[in-house]
């Protein structure tokens, strides 16, 4: 498979979840706008810190004028379940050049992985000899898509109506994503045990449980491998 | 305090995350077990973002009808299962929400 192609199959797995994502942009438009930041620091949060849950968290966090630390320190634990996408893919781009790796790094977001990561698996040789131009296109197509619902969310999200349930496509994204992922006993209990681990712990600060949950899941589906094998 | 400067912070901070096990690799032999978690990092994740939206209302535990995300979750499951399709599964999930919430 050649570069060009890798990068137009990321590119094309990604392009059907901007169907979520984009009114997840949008939203997040609104909101830092009327958590009272600029709508030019508004848009550039969107390519500086670039991670949609985080960005919502600051947001709020400038709204109520929270310090600097504090901040930080919310938003890295937010995105601790990215250190996991990282120790994912790294074998494979363990062969690269540094400028592909940072670039790389700064598109892993849940989305960008979660599309390029069915076409990486142990059986596709091929593919995963390409898996920097995959990650590269499914990277670059939900930055733009990002970019693009960000600065829709700035000009006219303020004046969409209420009640349409936008919020909802985000969900439904991930379980358009994992729900085909499930294709053993072993993978359905350890999404199972994540899920459930994620609803009894939601009551932690800085979203906390998302972390602590993904590593139960992880436990679960490696002891039940273990046992299996 | 400019909010330009808390941006950089929190982006360097998400930056050094997403790089922390792309820079190490090479660097360290990790552990068997640790190597072993890995092939659930994708469904583990996923689903711990999913299973709060469709079960909790305001915080709180809600599996009945007073939920609509959830059953409406439930058809994009059973849709996405079935057809395997990203669209199919968005839209089928957000017709069964507006559906439902107009019962």
């Amino acid at each position: 498979m050649s570069g060009r192609a890798a990068f137009l199959l990321g590119l094309g797995a990604v392009l059907p979840l901007l169907l979520g994502v984009a009114p997840f942009g949008v939203i997040y438009g609104v909101v830092a706008l009327q958590s009272g930041i600029p709508p030019l620091a508004a848009m550039a949060m969107s390519s500086i810190v670039f991670a949609g849950s985080a960005q919502f968290l600051l947001a709020q966090l400038v709204g109520v004028g929270a310090p600097l630390l504090l901040s930080a320190g919310a938003v890295g634990l937010i995105n601790l379940r990215h250190a996991l996408y990282s120790a994912s893919v790294a074998p494979l781009l363990a062969p690269l050049a540094r400028p592909w790796k940072l670039l790389l790094a700064y598109l892993l977001t849940d989305e960008a992985y979660a599309a390029a990561i069915p076409h990486l698996g142990e059986k596709d040789r091929d593919k995963r000899a390409q898996a920097h131009w995959i990650l590269l296109g499914s990277g670059i197509g939900l930055w733009s898509g990002w970019q693009l619902s960000t600065l829709a969310g700035i000009v006219v999200g303020s004046r969409l109506p209420d009640g349409l349930g936008l919020d909802f496509a985000l969900p439904l994204t991930f379980i358009a994503i994992v729900v085909p992922m499930l294709g053993s006993r072993v993978l359905l209990a350890a999404a199972l045990a994540a899920g459930a681990a994620a609803v009894l712990l939601h009551g932690l600060p800085y979203k906390l449980g998302l972390f602590i949950a993904a590593l139960v899941g992880l436990g679960v589906g490696a002891l039940l491998n273990g046992r299996r094998a | 305090m400019s909010i330009w400067l808390l941006m950089l912070v929190c982006g360097a901070v998400t930056f050094a995350i997403r790089y922390s096990f792309i820079v190490a690799e090479g660097h360290y032999r990790p552990p068997v077990w640790f190597v072993q978690l890995l092939p659930f990092v994708p469904v583990a994740a996923l689903t711990a973002l999913v299973a709060p939206e469709l079960l909790l209302v305001d915080g709180a535990f809600a599996a009945g009808r007073d939920n609509p995300r959830l059953w409406a979750g439930m058809v994009a499951i059973a849709v996405a299962a079935r057809w395997r399709n990203t669209l199919l599964t968005i839209a089928s999930g957000f017709l069964a929400l507006h559906a439902i919430q107009r019962l």
